[in-house]
């Protein structure tokens, strides 16, 4: 029975979630430096073309239709039968193209989430053919295990209600074996490169926890209880996040920065995004204040110790909050919150833990042998970096044409 | 002739221009520069990253006065900008060769005024 409520917000959560790429874009366009902006712009609204073709063609199918525990089946390529009938495993009261098309928003933006970690330094076409091998191999198989009728992180128990392994997890590994495979940036020895842009950054962080709300209270898929539970978790677990990592600023530095307080912001939003539709409020004010903790730990000590060139710290802020909220959700999920959810560690369900610590690490491992495999053969097909003189006159120019930034006039 | 160029802090240019415009020195060039002296520059912090001896920004003048006017000058923008800490800039004193007003053909000194 289709509800017209229902429909209406997930349809506007999906254009919400949609938002969300673009300001990706600028959250990191802000980041790298004036050469490079229009390549971290151009790489974000490609993934928007060219995911969401992939999408309706074969990756919907791929990641949703009935198969087995680890892959979908090939009935709805081309979204062949989707249509505007409820489907009732994965929402009983839409249409079922609805659900297609807000899914659809997150198979785009995870791809682009990896963006931050080889950013300044891949070319256009490696990048290209990688992002679309990799939401091929990657996300639609991981998708399907999570949330797929059959999938075998579903079949076990797990708990991910917006996707904090398949996007956030399985996009902020590539994101570190990436930057680890393709090196460091040039000339970066002595002084790390600053953002060309922070108001940039600001803008697009603010846009992302606007998109968020999609993102997560969508994911309840019917205007109800449980999207206005998510919707408040996730407001409240963004600001305990973003004032916490401020406060370790201002403890540790010195003095609070913008830039902190929008990274703790972002990892916050990355925390809840699991947990959203099982936890309570007070649950999620501790689960921001510990995801700025350890967030703000690997990228201040982590990184530079290990000396990785994660360019914007997709890892450290996306995988590592990814497995924080994950693991939280194992602690802190309540069936009093949802009914159908389950009893975290702290509720007395051990059990719940140690699934949730199995998903994040089959995540990893097969995200880290998948990333590692599709890298190399791009790498030897196409080359993945581009020249050192291309480099150091940026991605604009020599992958683009374009510059974003004129002088006069 | 003389080409006064001066190296200032940017939050200083507005008592300086009052100071110039009270000597009656109207005619300015101003462009935003970076550089650094003994201040040795700033240190930034970008989520915990230390950037130490980056550029700072300052703020440097051109003012091309007659030989009368020089010291008057000079006077102006030290009054404007001085703090009496480091980073309050530098003064250079240069001969000018020619000056020709574009307008009227003008040569020499009577083109600056």
């Amino acid at each position: 029975m289709i509800n017209s409520g229902d429909t209406a917000f997930v349809l506007f959560s999906a254009a919400l979630v949609m938002l969300m790429t673009p300001a990706l874009a600028f959250f990191y366009g802000g980041m790298v430096r004036r050469k490079n902006i229009l390549g971290i712009l151009m790489q974000c609204f490609i993934i928007l073309c060219v995911i969401s073709i992939e999408w309706v063609v074969y990756g919907y199918s791929l990641s949703f239709a009935p198969g087995n525990g680890f892959i979908g089946g090939l009935q709805w390529l081309g979204l062949n039968g989707v249509g505007f009938e409820p489907y009732a495993d994965y929402a009983a009261t839409i249409p079922h193209q609805a659900f297609m098309i807000y899914q659809g928003m997150f198979a785009i933006i995870t791809p682009a989430l990896i963006i931050g970690a080889f950013a300044e330094r891949m070319k256009f076409s490696a990048f290209l053919l990688f992002t679309i091998l990799w939401a091929t191999l990657v996300y639609n198989p991981v998708c399907h295990w999570v949330w797929g009728v059959g999938g075998w992180f579903k079949n076990m128990g797990a708990l991910d209600f917006a996707g904090g392994t398949v996007v956030h997890i399985s996009a902020g590994v590539a994101a570190l074996v990436t930057a680890i495979l393709i090196g460091r940036r040039k000339n970066i020895e002595h002084s790390t490169p600053t953002p060309h842009n922070l108001p940039f950054i600001v803008l697009g962080t603010g846009l992302l926890w606007f998109g968020w709300f999609g993102f997560n209270a969508g994911s309840a898929l019917a205007a109800n209880g449980l999207a206005v539970n998510a919707f408040v978790v996730t407001n409240t677990s963004a600001a305990a996040a973003g004032l916490t990592w401020a406060i370790i600023e201002w403890l540790k530095n010195g003095k609070p920065t913008i830039f902190g307080t929008v990274s703790g912001i972002v990892a916050g939003l990355v925390a809840i995004t699991p947990a959203a539709g099982f936890v309570s409020v007070m649950s999620a004010i501790v689960i921001g204040m510990f995801v700025s903790v350890i967030c703000f730990f690997a990228v201040s000590v982590i990184k530079p110790a290990l000396k990785y060139d994660d360019s914007l710290d997709v890892f450290g802020v996306h995988c590592m909050g990814g497995i924080w909220g994950a693991l939280a959700t194992g602690l802190f999920a309540s069936k009093a919150v949802n009914p159908a959810g389950a009893d975290g560690l702290f509720f007395g369900n051990p059990k719940q833990f140690m699934v949730q610590a199995v998903t994040v690490l089959a995540t990893i491992v097969y995200s880290v042998i998948l990333t590692v495999i599709i890298y190399k053969v791009v790498d030897l097909m196409i080359g993945m970096r581009v020249t050192e003189k291309e480099e150091l006159m940026g991605l604009d120019l020599t992958q683009h044409h374009e510059r974003a930034y004129t002088i006069l006039e | 002739m003389k080409l006064i160029i001066a190296i200032i802090q940017p939050y200083k240019l507005e008592e300086v221009k009052e100071e110039l415009y009270k000597s009656d020195i109207n005619l300015i060039t101003v462009s935003e520069v970076l550089g650094h002296g003994r201040q040795k520059g700033v240190t930034e912090v970008y989520r915990s990253a230390r950037e130490t001896g980056n550029l700072l920004r300052k703020i440097r003048l051109e003012i091309a006065v007659n030989d009368n006017f020089v010291e008057k000058t000079i006077k102006a923008i030290s009054k404007g900008s001085k703090t009496g800490e480091t980073g309050d800039g530098k003064i250079f004193v240069l001969d000018l060769n020619e000056c020709v007003r574009i307008r009227t053909d003008e040569r020499g000194p009577e083109a600056i005024g």
